[in-house]
């Protein structure tokens, strides 16, 4: 049923003003963003909170209107359309169920809505909770479900009006932390199974890289990066992307050689990156690496101090000091290898393809 | 940064005037508020500084023979085209002739002449030399223009109606003359000054007797431990009372208990000249009446306060009386300014308790309507004492929403941390309580002498019970009362508590220009009280809207009638929709539009349900409120309808206060029948049964 009605959704050049409440002085909420979301796929805003992504959203869904650019979906430009005539559906955080109505009410809404006859809504509806595994639940009311239910109910009353675009505002923040993920999975389960296109805003990371399709980092109203999950985790263009997606070290040193890759001279050592921005010999740049790219061991590619060890489960954790940075390490199944203690010394090393210059 | 307010504001109007259901509902609303509140009350401020002049024009020159007219400039007009003004001769001496257009804009026949083309015979009004008022048939003066052989037969029938020559006949012709007369003479008039003065004493001593009362009442419940349930029970019953009874059930159980006649008085004290009429009556029944309000109010903020703050300062050494003055008084003081404030509107605006218990203790509510009502029809003076009135509840209405509201929300907000230590030492609880008792006992006596006064053969004389006050009552017009006022009141409800959710949801969930016109507007109406908006209804709509006869027809029908309940009833109802829906997550209604349902869809299958507790006992507070309503509807009521209020106005005016407490009797039966109806919907309707308490 989705494959005609997915659409795509066109961003060009938008930016929304607001004033600041106590000062007076506007500020750009969103500034000049530009996005091209295929259809079908999955995108997912993230930034920190303030970036800009919740606006761009409702922007989509029409609640607020940008002050420049104009934004397409399937080609048409929608700017002026109220959010009644958009053919968006959103999530909400709060889930937003109809509280005076049950579940069958609620997802029959959109459908009512649409002058849908009776039986085909009869049919939607149950086909739809049962795809959110909520066959049955039909006559309850919105209060006796659980914070997932509540949530697969949201989910089950924007699907079933097949938009041509699923619009989700943090739709997870509210649920604890294990039900966040077995969420997360079955929203892209449905998502897949339906081809439906879906725009996802979220602040944490790891749902992000999970669910998504392409992400697209934000902050202060600009996109920082925009990639799969894998470039964006791998190859940041920013210490604040790289940063914000992980934990990160950032080891400071000169470029020397650009063979094959960088070769960037840490402490007088030389350091192999596979990629990079583009520097010229000479400059001055940071080698970022995630700590779990990370080894220790007796002999290695730097040496180093070790000043804080921790047992953590799944792994050892290491603060150890190389020259003046502080290097995070995550020691994965650290059962059967040494564990070092704090004021050992000893050397680590990482493969160069997980090693980016930035 | 010069995007801002371009493309946004474009097309967000663009996405506003895309919903016509909304635009419509707002344009409406607009004009009603302003037709039927801003309207009435600029009238009143016009029609204080505008003195209306009438002068008497002498017809015989529109009738003569020999017709001569005039143009603009006082020549005489050569040619039939340009013949527009006539020049009329008042025989009042000292009034020198004057030049009236005909037919022009504003003319003499201007509107008859359209009017005539409607097939209606019309008539000129006129009045003789005698102050007779006599009509002429404007069909002739109008055919005498053209056809002079019919100008006789015009001339015949002047004299034929009332034997009178033409030339005794006149034109009343009304000069608008700009005044500020008015004040100055209301304020040099000893009446006014000595109501204004009357007023401000009457609410000054209310205000703090109420206060003082109603924090007695609302420390004894929130700090003091309270064993018996009765106690308990008779307070919510006295918080209650006032929201159900007509406002002057206590005015008539002061005289039936304290007056000349009255039972404690007279048969228990054995005092023969007692005299409640006056100041001290006056105080003591609205003291009584609005105590209960301020009591509701400070419990609310009493119970916000942290009880650890008062228990830090019992710590360190301070007596309970200390911590009261130094630490409760103080966090409560503009809560305390704010309750004052709102019992002094009340009692400056009341109009039924001075009117019946008042005696010679004329307030500026009940001297407005004697202007009017009385023998002096002096509407002038009325309007100007209307506008002194209305400016004064409109300061202190200003002052108490927009300074001290914000005061007791800032220094009281949240909630308290802990459940309170009870008092439990028994110097402070007996004396407390058992004069909050004492009172409330008081106040319930008073209730219930009054179906007493109706079933008493002879208040003072013969207590034998009968049955002949009501059966005078019925015989009297009791049925059409009850039948009238429960009928108009039925209609105004639901039209006030559907208005007033929409303008809640306008206020709270929209953003629109003119918003906060539409949410100070409605709340204005808190602020007038109902003889000031009596007065403006009458200047308003008694000849149509700015005099130019539209909307005259609502005047004196039970339309005008239904429309002053609504207007009155409409703030509370406002307030309360407002504060049910700041409850209400914004995104459960974003969520209905953002499935495709329109403004209208959305407010009636989402917004509307989800508030429908205040949406009902809106219904029943705007159905109690009219049905008790006297003070604007006494101003406007016919003989054409009959409500129980204005009744028992009249039989307590009369001294008939059997009659009276029989329809009181009955009206308090009615509204509290009426909550006990709104009571039982909600528990099996309301809201709270479907949604349970929400995350």
């Amino acid at each position: 049923m989705a494959e005609k009605k997915k659409k795509g959704v066109r961003l060009e050049h938008i930016s929304k003003i607001y004033q600041d409440p106590k000062t007076h002085v506007d500020f750009y909420a969103v500034n000049d963003v530009s996005l091209d979301i295929a259809p079908g796929s999955f995108i997912t805003l993230l930034g920190p909170s303030g970036c800009g992504k919740t606006t761009t959203l409702r922007m989509i869904a029409g609640f607020e209107s940008p002050d420049a650019g104009e934004i397409y979906l399937g080609g048409e430009p929608i700017n002026a359309l109220t959010p009644n005539k958009r053919d968006t559906a959103m999530v909400f955080q709060s889930y937003a169920l109809f509280p005076h109505y049950n579940v069958f009410d609620n997802v029959a809404y959109g459908l009512k809505l649409r002058k849908v006859p009776k039986d085909e809504i009869q049919k939607r509806v149950s086909d739809i909770l049962k795809l959110v595994e909520l066959g049955g639940m039909e006559a309850r009311m919105t209060n006796q479900l659980s914070g997932g239910q509540q949530q697969r109910v949201a989910l089950a009353r924007a699907l079933v009006v097949e938009p041509g675009v699923l619009l989700f505002d943090e739709p997870l923040s509210n649920l604890d932390a294990k039900l966040r993920v077995q969420m997360r999975t079955e929203i892209r389960r449905i998502q897949q199974i339906l081809g439906i296109t879906a725009i996802y805003v979220t602040h944490d990371q790891s749902e992000a890289m999970s669910i998504s399709d392409q992400i697209i980092l934000m902050r202060q109203g600009v996109v920082a990066q925009m990639g799969t999950p894998t470039e964006i985790y791998y190859h940041p263009n920013s210490e604040f992307v790289a940063d914000f997606i992980g934990e990160c070290n950032f080891l400071e040193g000169v470029v020397e050689g650009k063979k094959d890759g960088f070769q960037v001279n840490v402490d007088g050592h030389l350091v192999d990156c596979a990629t990079g921005r583009d520097t010229a010999a000479g400059e001055k740049c940071k080698v970022v690496v995630r700590p779990e790219a990370i080894t220790i061991a007796d002999t290695g590619l730097l040496p180093c101090k070790v000043e804080l060890s921790c047992f953590m489960g799944s792994y050892q954790n290491y603060h150890v000091r190389v020259g003046n940075t502080l290097v995070k390490i995550a020691d994965n199944c650290p059962v059967n290898k040494k564990v070092y203690n704090v004021g050992d010394s000893a050397f680590i090393s990482f493969d160069r393809a997980c090693a980016h210059l930035l | 940064m010069t995007a801002r307010g371009r493309q946004s504001a474009r097309l967000d109007r663009r996405k506003f005037f895309g919903d016509p259901v909304l635009v419509g509902t707002i344009i409406l609303l607009t004009l009603f508020l302003c037709l039927f509140i801003l309207y009435p009350l600029a009238t009143l401020l016009l029609d204080s500084v505008l003195v209306r002049q009438t002068q008497l024009y002498s017809v015989t020159a529109l009738l003569q023979e020999e017709k001569t007219y005039y143009r603009a400039d006082g020549q005489v007009a050569d040619k039939d085209g340009d013949a527009i003004f006539a020049l009329l001769s008042s025989p009042v001496e000292g009034l020198e002739d004057k030049l009236v257009p005909l037919y022009a804009k504003g003319g003499l026949f201007s509107r008859q002449a359209t009017l005539k083309e409607a097939g209606n015979p019309l008539f000129l009004k006129v009045v003789n030399s005698r102050d007779r008022t006599v009509y002429l048939s404007v069909d002739d003066l109008l055919t005498v223009q053209s056809v002079p052989a019919t100008y006789r037969a015009n001339s015949r029938l002047i004299k034929k109606m009332d034997g009178i020559e033409p030339e005794d006949v006149c034109i009343q012709l009304n000069a608008n003359q700009w005044t500020l007369d008015a004040f100055p003479r209301i304020f040099k008039d000893y009446t006014f000054n000595r109501a204004l003065r009357n007023t401000l004493l009457l609410g000054a001593i209310t205000g703090f007797g109420s206060l003082l009362i109603g924090l007695l009442f609302a420390y004894v419940d929130v700090y003091v431990h309270i064993r018996s349930r009765f106690a308990k029970k008779l307070f919510d019953v006295v918080s209650m009372l006032p929201v159900v009874s007509p406002p002057f059930v206590l005015s008539l159980s002061m005289i039936l208990l304290f007056g000349r006649g009255g039972l404690i008085t007279r048969k228990l004290l054995g005092i023969y000249d007692s005299d409640i009429y006056g100041l001290w009556g006056i105080v003591i029944v609205q003291t009584l009446t609005f105590f209960p309000v301020v009591y509701l109010m400070l419990k609310g903020l009493l119970k916000n306060i942290d009880p650890s703050m008062e228990e830090a300062a019992r710590d360190m050494g301070a007596s309970r009386w200390k911590v009261f003055m130094t630490v409760t008084l103080p966090l409560m003081l503009p809560g305390l300014g704010n309750a004052f404030l709102v019992t002094f509107i009340e009692s400056v605006a009341d109009f039924a308790n001075p009117m019946i218990i008042g005696g010679s203790f004329d307030t500026l509510a009940t001297t407005i309507y004697l202007r009017i009502t009385g023998g002096t029809y002096d509407i002038n003076g009325a309007s100007a004492m209307a506008v002194v009135l209305l400016a004064l509840t409109l300061c202190l209405f200003l002052i108490q929403k927009y300074i001290l509201e914000a005061k007791t929300a800032a220094t009281l907000t949240g909630k308290a941390s802990r459940v309170r230590m009870l008092i439990e030492d028994r110097s402070v609880r007996y004396p407390l309580s058992l004069f909050c008792v004492l009172v409330s006992i008081f106040v319930v006596l008073m209730y219930i002498a009054v179906p007493f006064g109706a079933l008493f053969k002879l208040w003072g004389r013969d207590y034998s019970l009968s049955t002949k006050w009501f059966a005078q009552m019925f015989r009297e017009g009791g049925w059409k009362a009850f039948k009238d006022s429960f009928m108009l009141s039925l209609i105004a409800s639901p039209v006030t508590a559907l208005l007033s959710m929409i303008i809640s949801y306008l206020v709270v969930k929209r953003k629109f220009h003119g918003k906060g016109f539409i949410e100070f507007v409605s709340m204005l109406a808190m602020a007038v009280p109902g003889t000031v908006l009596g007065v403006g209804f009458i200047r308003g709509f008694a000849g149509g809207v700015f005099r130019t006869g539209f909307l005259q027809s609502i005047y004196g029908t039970g339309l005008i009638l239904v429309i002053v309940f609504v207007v009155r009833s409409l703030p509370v109802g406002t307030r309360s929709g407002i504060s049910a829906l700041r409850q209400i997550d914004k995104s459960i209604e974003e969520s209905a539009y953002d499935l495709g349902a329109g403004s209208g869809k959305v407010f009636t299958s989402v917004t509307l349900p989800l508030i429908k507790d205040s949406f009902l006992s809106g219904l029943v507070t705007t159905f109690v409120r009219s049905i008790t309503a006297i003070s604007a509807v006494i101003l406007l009521v016919t003989p054409r309808y009959l409500l129980i209020t204005c009744r028992i106005n009249e039989y307590a005016e009369k001294g008939e206060y059997g009659v009276a407490c029989a329809y009181a009797t009955v009206l308090i039966a009615i509204t509290y029948a009426a909550i006990l109806i709104m009571n039982a919907v909600i528990r099996r309707f309301g809201t709270s049964r479907t949604t349970g308490e929400t995350k």
